[in-house]
Formats: C-alpha cells, sequence, structure tokens
C-alpha cells in the first residue's frame, strides 16, 4: 500500500530528543551538534540515564546515615557494618527489554546490577528479583514469565551469585508491560571500596571485558524511555544479549583489579556504553578525556562511531589506570581471558573528545597525543552529557477521581464487612492461599541456585532472606517489598507501606535495617496524573524513611510502563539490607514448639481495599485502604529487635499480604504444627 | 601437619568458594589449582568443584576436559591418589572417562536447585568411610544437566563392582527412580554418584561442600568431604588407600 509521502523526521526527534532539548544542546555547545554527538546527546539525556524528569524530586530523599560510605550518585550504595566490612547494594529495573526479549532482558538485567556492585570493589553475595506480570492465565504472560525466570536463573547460576529472595506478583496493569527487578548485594572488604571518578590528566582510558558489537544500540533512549505499541519487533535489536560466563570473568578480574591497587576509577558500561562510562567519570573527576574510537575492540567489522559510542554490549568496564601501572592491568585481564585496551586519556580540559585516526594506527600515540591526520568526530563537555543534563519541571496534577486515605494516625473510617458479605471464613483462607499471588513460589525458585557460595542461611520463600559473613558472627538480611495495589489507590500511602514494610520483613528476623535502595516503576511523566503519581510515591519514600531512620542510598527510576495506552499500577520497589550481629539470633517465621504463646503485636484495623481478598472477591464502596502511622510503626519494629534480642521470640512472621489469616496459616504449615487462636474483640 | 588438598579452579568454577570452605572446616589446607598448570604443588587429594567451567554453553564439561589442569589430574588419578568431582567436578570426570556414565540435562528440563536425600552405599570407600550411621543424608542439588545416564549393561556392571556410592532417596527412604518426586534429575537407578573401577575416583551430582555447618541447614556433607581428607592423608604417607586397587588391575 502507497500512500502520501511522509517528510523523514529530523534527526533529534528520530532519536528521541523533543525540539526544546535541542535547543539547550545547542546552548551548551554554543553550536550546531554533528550527528554523532547528537546520538551521544539522545542516549545521556535519555530518561534512564538523565533522571531528567525526576531528579528534582529524588532531590527530596534523606541520604544520611552515619555509617553511609557512598550514596545516590554512585553506582551503588555502600554501608559500613563494623570488622573492616561493608555492605554494597543496588536494585534496578529491566522492565521494557524484559517485555520485548524477556530471558535476555531478564539476564542482562541481572549482569548490570552485578557490575555496579562489583565496580565499587564488592564481591556479589546475592540477588533477589522482583517480578510483576499480567493476568497468569493467559499465554503471552506464560511466555513472558518462563522467559523471565529463566533469564534470571541462566545468568545467576552461572556467575555464582545466589538468588535468594524476590517477589512474583500478577495483576492486570502489568498485562503490556511486565517490571523486572533486580537487586544485587555485595560484600567490601578493608581498602577495597573502589570510585568511579576519573582523576588524574595523562591517566590512561583501558576498556576490559567482552568487545564491543551492535547489540543494545539505543537501548536507554528507545527501549527504556517510551511506551509501547502493541506488538513491536523493530525493538528486538535494542536489547542487550548477556554472556554470563564473560560476567563470572569480569567479576574476578575487577576484584583482583581492584585489590592489587591498579586502577584509579572503574565504571561498567551499560545504558549508553562507552559514551555514559567516559562521560560520567570524567565529569565527577571534573576532568575530560580524549578517546581514541579505533582502539576500541570490536566484534564485527564495519560498525559505524555513532554504533560503537552507543553500543550496549555487555560485560565491559571502563578503568581509569597510571600509565606504570598498564603492564599489570593487562596481565590480570590476560589471566582471566579477556580482551583488554586502551581507549584514550584523562585530560584536563573537561570534554569528552572522539577521534579516529589516518590510518591503521589510531589517532593516540603513545603518550596520548593526537596523531598528525587525526580526526575530531565529536567534542562535547563531560558535564553537559552527565550531571548538566537538561531538567524539566513536568506537571503534576492529581486524578480527578480518587479515594484518600486515612490520615496517619486518624482512626480509619471504613468498615470490613466480610461475614456481612456472605462469606465462609475457611473458604476465604482457602481462596487466599491458593490465589496466584499468595501461593507457593517453590516452582520459580527451584531454578535459581540460592546457595553457592556456602553462606545461605535463610533462602526464598519464606521472609526475608539471611546471608552469613563468613569469619564473623554476623549476617545480612535483605528482602524486596512494593505495594502497587495501594498505590493505585493512594500513591503516598502506597510507597510509605512499602517502605514500612520492607523494615518490617527485616527488623522482624531481629535484624537492624541498615538502608533503602528503591526502584521507582511508574508511567509516562509527561501526563500530569502519572507524574503526580511519582510525584506523591517519592513523598511517601522519603516520609517513611525518615520517620524510620532510614537513608536512601541509590536506586532507579523507570517511567513510561505503559502499554496502548493504559498505565502500570505504581510500583515503588523497596529493596532494604539489615546487620543481624549475631547470626545464631536470628528468628524465623515458622512456629517451632507446642505450647507456645501466639501474640499480635500492633494495631489491628480495618483496610480492605488494596488487599489480596479485595482482588478475589471485589471491594465494598465502604472499604478504604488500611491505614499506617509510620511512629507506632518505628515504636513496634524497636520493640520486635528488643524482644528478639533478649531471646524471648521463638519465631515472628510479620501480617502483610492476606492479612492475618495466611500470616498464620504460614506459620503453622512451615512450622508443620497447628495453632489454636483467639481473636481479641477490639483494639 | 594438615593435608593439602587441591581444588582445580577452572574459568566458570563458581562452587570453589564453597569447596575451600568445606575443606577448611573438614580440617584440610586448600589449593587453589589453576585449570592452566600441570603442577599439582604436590596436593594429596584433588576437589573438582561445581560451576560452568568455561561457561559450559556447549555441554557440561565438555571443554574442560581438555585443559591442561586435566592431564594432570588423569596422570594423578592413575597413581591411585583421592579425586572427588562434585557437580561440575563430576560432569567434568563423566567427559575425561574418568569415571563411568553421562550427565544429560535434567528430565524436566529446568536447572533445579533443591534439597535433595541422599542414600549412601559401600560405607568403606575412600569417599564414604567417614559418614558414619548418620543417614539419609539432606544436601542440595544445583543443576541443569544432572541426569544420571548409562546403558543398562553399564549399569548392571557398576551395581555388581558397587561403583554406586549415593543414590536419591523419597521421602519413605525408597531409592527415587527417574520419574519420583524424590529424584530431581530423572537419573537412572536413582544414581546420584559413582566411583571408577580402581575405587579412587568419585562423582556426584549433589553438594556435600555446601552442607557441612549447621547454621546452612545441613551438615551432612561434612562426612564426605571428612572421608576424601582422610583418604588424601592416607595416600600421602602409605601411597595407597584402603579399599581401592591399582588403575591397571580394574581394567577402567
Amino acid at each position: 500500500m502507497t500512500g502520501p509521502a511522509i517528510p523523514p523526521l529530523p534527526l533529534h526527534r528520530t532519536l528521541g530528543l523533543e525540539d526544546v532539548e535541542l535547543e539547550a544542546i545547542r546552548e551548551k555547545l554554543g553550536r550546531d551538534p554533528n550527528d554523532l554527538e547528537l546520538a551521544m546527546f539522545s542516549v545521556m539525556w535519555s530518561e534512564h540515564c538523565s533522571y531528567k524528569s525526576s531528579r528534582p524530586l529524588l532531590a527530596t530523599l534523606p541520604t544520611k546515615g552515619e555509617d553511609v560510605i557512598a550514596g545516590i550518585g554512585e553506582q551503588a550504595g555502600v554501608i559500613a557494618i563494623g570488622d573492616g566490612l561493608a555492605v554494597a547494594f543496588k536494585i534496578e529495573s529491566h522492565n521494557h527489554p524484559s517485555a520485548v526479549e524477556p530471558y535476555q532482558g531478564a539476564a542482562t538485567g541481572v549482569g548490570g546490577i552485578l557490575r555496579d556492585v562489583f565496580a565499587m570493589g564488592a564481591r556479589p553475595i546475592a540477588v533477589l528479583d522482583a517480578l510483576r506480570f499480567g493476568d497468569p492465565s493467559d499465554a503471552r504472560t506464560r511466555h513472558l514469565v518462563d522467559g523471565v525466570v529463566r533469564g534470571v536463573g541462566g545468568y545467576g547460576n552461572c556467575v555464582g551469585v545466589p538468588t535468594v529472595g524476590g517477589e512474583l506478583v500478577f495483576d492486570p496493569s502489568y498485562q503490556g508491560n511486565p517490571l523486572v527487578n533486580v537487586m544485587a548485594i555485595g560484600l567490601l572488604e578493608d581498602g577495597m571500596l573502589m570510585r568511579a571518578s576519573a582523576d588524574g590528566p595523562g591517566n590512561l582510558v583501558v576498556l576490559y571485558g567482552s568487545a564491543t558489537g551492535r547489540d543494545g544500540i539505543g537501548g536507554a533512549s528507545v527501549l527504556a524511555s517510551a511506551t509501547f505499541g502493541e506488538q513491536d519487533p523493530s525493538k528486538r535489536p535494542s536489547v542487550q544479549v548477556g554472556d554470563p560466563f564473560a560476567e563470572k570473568l569480569l567479576i574476578e578480574a575487577t576484584l583482583e583489579i581492584i585489590a592489587k591497587g591498579l586502577a584509579v576509577s572503574i565504571q561498567d558500561l551499560g545504558a549508553a556504553g562507552i559514551t555514559c562510562a567516559t562521560c560520567e567519570t570524567a565529569d565527577r573527576g571534573g576532568t575530560g578525556m580524549l578517546v581514541d574510537l579505533d582502539a576500541i575492540p570490536r566484534r564485527e567489522p564495519g560498525l559505524e562511531p555513532f554504533e560503537v559510542m552507543i553500543s550496549e554490549s555487555q560485560e565491559r568496564m571502563v578503568a581509569i589506570v597510571e600509565p606504570g601501572r598498564w603492564e599489570a592491568v593487562r596481565a590480570v585481564c590476560e589471566r582471566w581471558d579477556l580482551p583488554v585496551a586502551i581507549i584514550g586519556r584523562v585530560t584536563e580540559a573537561q570534554d569528552i573528545v572522539i577521534l579516529t585516526g589516518p590510518g591503521e594506527r589510531g589517532a593516540l600515540d603513545a603518550d596520548g597525543r593526537p596523531v598528525d591526520g587525526a580526526r575530531e568526530l565529536a567534542r562535547i563537555p563531560a558535564r553537559a552529557l552527565a550531571s548538566g543534563a537538561i531538567v524539566f519541571e513536568r506537571e503534576s496534577r492529581a486524578p480527578a477521581r480518587r479515594r484518600l486515605a486515612p490520615a496517619p494516625g486518624a482512626p480509619a473510617e471504613s468498615v470490613d464487612r466480610l461475614p456481612l458479605r456472605g462469606q465462609d471464613p475457611g473458604a476465604v483462607l482457602l481462596a487466599l492461599l491458593g490465589s496466584p499471588n499468595l501461593s507457593s513460589r517453590r516452582s520459580v525458585y527451584e531454578q535459581y541456585d540460592h546457595n553457592v557460595q556456602a553462606n545461605t542461611v535463610a533462602g526464598p520463600g519464606r521472609g526475608a532472606a539471611v546471608i552469613r559473613i563468613k569469619g564473623t558472627t554476623k549476617a545480612l538480611v535483605a528482602t524486596t517489598d512494593g505495594n502497587a495495589p495501594v498505590s493505585a489507590l493512594d500513591p503516598w500511602l502506597g510507597a510509605a507501606m512499602s517502605v514500612a514494610e520492607a523494615s518490617r520483613n527485616v527488623s522482624i528476623t531481629g535484624a537492624r535495617p541498615l538502608g533503602v535502595t528503591n526502584c521507582l516503576n511508574y508511567g509516562d511523566p509527561t501526563r500530569p496524573e502519572a507524574f503526580w503519581a511519582l510525584a506523591e510515591g517519592v513523598r511517601g519514600l522519603a516520609d517513611a524513611c525518615v520517620a524510620l531512620g532510614l537513608p536512601v542510598t541509590g536506586g532507579n527510576v523507570s517511567l513510561y510502563n505503559e502499554a496502548s495506552g493504559s498505565a502500570i499500577a505504581p510500583t515503588p520497589e523497596i529493596g532494604i539490607v539489615g546487620l543481624l550481629a549475631d547470626v545464631a539470633t536470628r528468628v524465623g517465621p515458622a512456629f517451632r514448639a507446642d505450647g507456645n504463646s501466639v501474640l499480635l503485636v500492633g494495631h489491628a484495623g480495618p483496610g480492605l481495599a488494596g488487599s489480596e481478598y479485595a482482588r478475589l472477591a471485589g471491594e465494598a464502596v465502604e472499604d478504604g485502604p488500611p491505614a499506617l502511622d509510620l511512629a507506632l510503626e518505628k515504636q513496634l519494629q524497636a520493640f520486635i529487635r528488643e524482644a528478639i534480642a533478649r531471646g524471648l521470640v521463638e519465631s515472628c512472621q510479620d501480617v502483610s499480604g492476606g492479612g492475618l489469616a495466611v500470616a498464620l496459616a504460614e506459620m503453622c504449615m512451615w512450622g508443620d504444627t497447628g495453632a489454636q487462636l483467639r481473636l481479641g474483640v477490639g483494639d | 601437619m594438615t593435608v593439602r588438598v587441591g581444588v582445580v579452579v577452572f574459568p566458570g568454577s563458581n562452587r570453589d568458594i564453597d569447596a575451600v570452605n568445606a575443606l577448611r572446616v573438614a580440617g584440610a589446607e586448600p589449593e587453589i589449582l589453576w585449570h592452566e598448570t600441570t603442577d599439582l604443588a604436590g596436593v594429596a587429594g584433588i576437589l573438582l568443584p561445581g560451576g560452568f567451567a568455561y561457561g559450559d554453553y556447549l555441554r557440561a564439561g565438555v571443554i574442560a576436559r581438555f585443559s591442561p589442569v586435566m592431564r594432570a589430574v588423569a596422570d594423578f588419578a592413575a597413581r591411585g591418589g583421592p579425586v572427588l568431582g562434585i557437580c561440575n567436578g563430576f560432569q567434568v570426570l563423566a567427559e575425561a572417562r574418568l569415571v563411568t556414565g553421562a550427565l544429560l540435562r535434567n528430565r524436566g528440563l529446568r536447572f533445579v536447585c533443591r534439597e535433595v536425600t541422599l542414600l549412601p552405599e559401600h560405607m568403606d570407600t575412600p569417599f564414604t568411610r567417614e559418614i558414619g550411621e548418620r543417614r539419609p543424608l539432606r544436601m542440595p542439588v544445583a543443576h541443569g544437566e544432572g541426569c544420571y545416564y548409562a546403558d543398562e549393561a553399564t549399569l548392571d556392571e557398576l551395581e555388581r563392582d558397587g561403583g554406586v556410592l549415593w543414590r536419591y532417596a523419597n521421602a519413605d527412604g525408597s531409592v527415587a527412580g527417574p520419574e519420583d518426586q524424590g529424584n530431581p534429575n530423572g537419573s537412572l537407578r536413582g544414581i546420584a554418584g559413582v566411583r571408577n573401577a580402581a575405587g579412587n575416583v568419585a562423582g556426584l551430582m549433589p553438594h556435600p561442600e555446601t552442607a557441612v555447618e549447621a547454621i546452612l541447614g545441613s551438615d551432612d556433607g561434612l562426612g564426605i568431604i571428612r572421608s576424601l581428607v582422610v583418604s588424601s592423608a592416607e595416600w600421602a604417607s602409605t601411597g595407597s588407600i584402603a579399599g581401592t586397587r591399582p588403575m591397571a588391575e580394574a581394567g577402567r
């Protein structure tokens, strides 16, 4: 079929940049950008890399904590845990790649977050994966679940990092746009902390790991920063392909380089590839770089300069190395069979300059000076690409029809009328236990190696994961939680509840929560209602973290989670790591001995809206979401931790999805016992 | 003097961490043996750990068997030294024909990580002698290619020679056949691990080296690791191990 000729889009639009952004780029350069420069801007100024819509909101998060060593803006958060050790952790999304190609999307999601952690000098010790899909009876959903689960397992199992926890949630709002959020945790030994800052003009820019190919061209701008149509195979070439074996070698080589003190700086290559790794490290160091395009090892001939610069080929790292240490770095990489090359020099001038040579010998001489006849392909101030990227003040508007949650601490006005709806409580409990969101996840987590490294004290399936630290009495406790159903009703409340629940899941083992990482999965920020949900979510996250005394040490924002015009339920995914001083004192959720008393601690109020029960039975008009009292939550968790520390608690479980009934049923089933219970009347 | 046991590290090995930990718990001194070396540094025994040697993209263990260190391991085995392969290590031993049989894709076609129950047999071998009375044994499996396979005649011969050392068990204590719930991968006759005819080389799919401390859920694997350590010490001091015979006599 032929129609009237459509005039071609200007290049910046094709690359996903708006007209105002092109204007801003012209202003920063003082001239028109060339095509290569425009491509580099398009990926660095994508929502995914620049946080251009969310940055003003994220600035409101509490980030201070006495033990925080590295926080927001670093590749991963780092918190000291005593004995000269520190924990590095971060959560990140790989939603859109997983929607297009579930296996590779999920696999490279694991790979990317692991690199963020070991680039800081931490050995990865655990992965948690929080997954959300549409209707479980739908054939496409099953295809996505199968691919994502195999992708997470295929990558994590091969690199030898245990997958110790996570979530699997089904909700119709994720039908066209699944969520794949992966959290990685690493352990840092004394003296291993590494930063990604290109200090020292004259130092070498060293690229090591896999060669650069055509995979993942423009992944950040094409996939992560736009909404989906119904079927979109044209986006498939933008999905990266993972090689977990190369990642395993990269982990060992990187930790060896850091342990031997051979690098000034290390950054992983993820979204926006070499462009991102060079401009971000230069920007942090207040320096610039000469980059020799010809020196970059390629997977195939015929790559265009822009393809090399924005390729998202996986399993690559950029190190800044003093010239005298180059031979030692090369020896480490060769021992691990990894390609390694000097691709440039750090300069005092704060520009990223991309050069190509006149012949086969490259663009830079042995002293790092451009050779005669070298051509400059691009010159951009590092800051303009990184911290100086454009920021948008998006319009925010509350939806016209919405329910308001009770104010914190206010008595809930809603009334739950469960028996009055003609339901048999026993049948309700069985239906809840068998529902897609509450039933056993064994068929999923059995596909993940959850005990490699011999540290897993409590793996997936029963609350927070517990990872012991060899050579100490300590253990790390980790969980992910995200309450989307309540966020859909009230995004402030949903985010605050997600933090409270994640923190509670850590506290009920006896561990002290250390800090928060978050993955904010929301809709198209150019829609005022969607941006309002994001803004309210960040406000809820900040309020809860302040109330509970938890620093936010990093995370990731994933916007444009919409398909065919409908947005996902706002999903603030919260990851928390806690510290258990003595792993022997840990408490689990299973009932342990006959005759023990069962106590309900806290406030059992109404609030069925957003519950799993409501998902099965529907909501009555008088139902409201549960109330959240953050001051009480803080007291409750302090009480539980102290009671456990005093040895008074045999087992402990939090009341969340499925309510008290499911919490108690799980304690019975996991303890292979029963319980006689009498519910008190009133408060 | 503590006995030194070599842990072979291929690019892609990952349970070398677990193996080193287990050997220390069992009172031995682990010695890392890099895949490119043929110098075994005078170790008294060898443990081939789990992982994905060279990525295992083609077939588990098929590349690793050609590595320089495996030539040295084969020589060591031919001299009667004790060699234990766990998971990927078992796959490498099978590919190298140092033990009988092959490890196919799991019957369910999926990676499986869960706790299994093992019935040890022949309690006087270099790899079972320290297990003692505690049985069955609980420990994890974690693999995608662990379905033990050999033809019927070979299986008969293996059983007749006492070559089967561990089998998967059902909840009621019976041997778990290929279709049974207690069998994680469809292994024929429930076979989880075997030894060679000479008796000094053994492999198994489950992970005794991850089950050596109660805090990790089970220490039932310690008996197997201790057996390797005791046998290594015996071989180092006497040049032979009780219950084994020279490979030339064994024929295989």
